[in-house]
């Protein structure tokens, strides 16, 4: 069977064309060493701390997670500043309720530092609350370093390399790319509806008014678009079972495989010892 | 390499009546077929039944024969039947894959998906682009691109998966004449190089440019086929929904105002 096609035979690549290679800007790699770990170990990274900081419990071990696996390799990176904002930004609705609800209503709390009416912030609610707190900032934290020195598609080649399946995959960075699209969505169909005269400023209760005109067309919008983007999918191959060809992967080296499996097992570790009694 | 259409019905699942009904079509080597209609005449729906989406991933049933070769691909896979059969929808948003972060690999996709060799990958890749002239973009975002780039994206996607036969709905609805001109010597050059293409087009400027026949669909059925100039030229066109031609349209203004036409032709031929 013929199959050739000669408007895109590579003989008729023009000759301003910038090369046979992929463009630089694929695989670049990152500003920094910790930004050129391979994605599965900064993945690792980032789920043993949040692991940990739930496991070790108190407020010395996840305070000593944030520092050592967080802050430390944040500034290293050079993204502190924008990680603690991040996270800040990410972690407050929770912090700030469980730590109101910790220091106010803990069970059995009775050194009262302060009364507000009816209840009282007592020492033990606080304690308890700053170990939630330190939990919370662990947890945040280390999901936000991740999100900083790590590109979605690089994790998702990664992945694919190691043999997990290009659907699998397709869904995760399909899931993490979704939200900027119906972010950019929702602010033309804002524009779109104040153009109509929708007000969306102004008291509480007319904000929330102006939402639903904006809800609705974002997801009926892109539920419609799914079945047309299933079928550009099936079009362009997606179906087809059996591994893709990758046009890149990440580095990885033996080093970095070693320490993987040595998070893994330290948080195995932690995790049979607390579960065994044998530390508290 | 034909595809090829027999008797060709189709129903959307739960509909009550067919949406297409006794299509009969040829689409040989290096033919390039335009398809025109008023809304709702059944132009998408052909696309959809001509590429193989439809029952397949649309759902559906369909009657008749669609074979290529003689062979008929009724019980072929969609993945199978997508590497000699490719497909362009007119919304450029929902033809990106969504998960290339530069256009290069956002044309690259389509290969990627079929196990294509790397360097074949690479090397088709920058051939597609460059065959719409777009070679430039390879580095940029996809998602932040016009409409119009999209669609050109889009297009290379389909040329570097290197179809036997083509199915493009309104390839040109998002583009500026400057891209319109690109997307239809695109098509000129693709069917002189031996593939076939079935395309959608509300400009019928464009197709009598590029089509060797076009066939016009009203209700579902076919009301009108043949080659372009003399469909192009049918005076029930406008009756069916379909816009005339600016070199048809100046033709019939020049007869009725007793210009004389053989000189205007001279000029619209030069």
């Amino acid at each position: 069977m013929a199959r050739s096609l000669r408007l895109t035979d590579p003989a008729r690549i023009p000759a301003n064309s910038p090369g046979r290679g992929i463009p630089d800007v694929i695989g670049r790699p990152g500003p920094s060493p910790f930004h050129r770990l391979n994605p599965l170990t900064k993945a690792t990274l980032a789920t043993t701390t949040a692991v940990a900081a739930v496991v070790l419990g108190g407020l010395v071990g996840p305070s000593i997670l944030v520092g050592a696996a967080v802050i430390v390799p944040a500034a290293m990176a050079g993204v502190l500043r924008r990680l603690l904002v991040m996270a800040a930004i990410l972690a407050l609705p929770i912090a700030l309720s469980a730590f109101l609800i910790n220091l106010f209503f803990f069970p059995g709390g009775e050194t009262v530092l302060l009364r507000i009416g009816p209840v009282a912030a007592t020492a033990e609610g606080l304690g308890f609350a700053m170990e939630i707190l330190a939990r919370i900032l662990a947890i945040s934290g280390a999901i936000t370093l991740f999100y900083l020195t790590t590109r979605p598609a690089d994790l998702v080649v990664d992945l694919e390399r190691r043999g997990v399946s290009p659907r699998a995959a397709f869904v995760i960075n399909a899931s993490v790319q979704t939200v900027p699209a119906m972010v950019e969505r929702a602010g033309q169909i804002t524009a779109a509806q104040r153009a109509r005269g929708l007000d969306t400023e102004g008291s509480i209760w007319r904000r929330v008014r102006g939402i639903v005109p904006i809800v609705g067309p974002v997801i009926l919008g892109s539920i419609a678009e799914v079945e047309e983007r299933t079928m550009a999918l099936e079009a362009r191959g997606f179906s087809r079972p059996g591994r893709r060809t990758l046009l890149w992967s990440p580095g990885d080296s033996s080093r970095e495989a070693v320490l993987r499996w040595a998070m893994v097992l330290a948080l195995a570790a932690l995790i049979v010892g607390r579960m065994s009694g044998a530390w508290q | 390499m034909t595809l090829r259409l027999s008797g060709v019905g189709y129903r959307y699942a739960g509909a009550t009546r067919p949406s297409l009904l006794d299509i009969d079509l040829a689409l040989p080597n290096g033919s390039v077929v335009g398809l025109v209609g008023a809304s709702e005449a059944g132009k998408t729906t052909l696309c959809l039944v001509a590429s193989g989406l439809a029952p397949r991933v649309v759902g559906g049933q369909v009657r008749g024969t669609i074979s290529l070769d003689d062979e008929d691909v009724d019980a072929w896979p969609m993945h199978r039947l997508s590497q000699r059969i490719g497909i362009g929808f007119q919304n450029p948003a929902t033809q990106l894959s969504q998960v290339a972060s530069t256009v290069f690999e956002e044309v690259a996709f389509g290969p990627m998906n079929l196990g294509v060799d790397r360097s074949d990958v690479v090397d088709g890749t920058w051939a597609a682009l460059g065959s719409l002239g777009i070679e430039d973009l390879a580095g940029r975002d996809p998602a932040r691109l016009s409409g119009g780039q999209q669609q050109l994206v889009a297009m290379a996607g389909l040329l570097a998966m290197h179809p036997e036969h083509l199915v493009l709905d309104e390839p040109t609805a998002q583009l500026d004449p400057a891209g319109t001109r690109l997307v239809g010597a695109a098509i000129s050059q693709l069917a002189a190089d031996g593939v076939s293409i079935l395309v959608t087009e509300q400009k019928t400027d464009l197709l009598a440019a590029i089509a060797s026949s076009v066939v016009v669909l009203a209700e579902g059925r076919i009301a009108l086929s043949g080659p372009t100039d003399e469909v192009l030229a049918d005076p029930r066109l406008a009756d069916l929904g379909v816009a005339e031609p600016a070199a048809v349209r100046l033709r019939r203004a020049a007869t009725s105002a007793g210009v004389d036409t053989a000189r205007l032709e001279a000029a619209l031929r030069d």
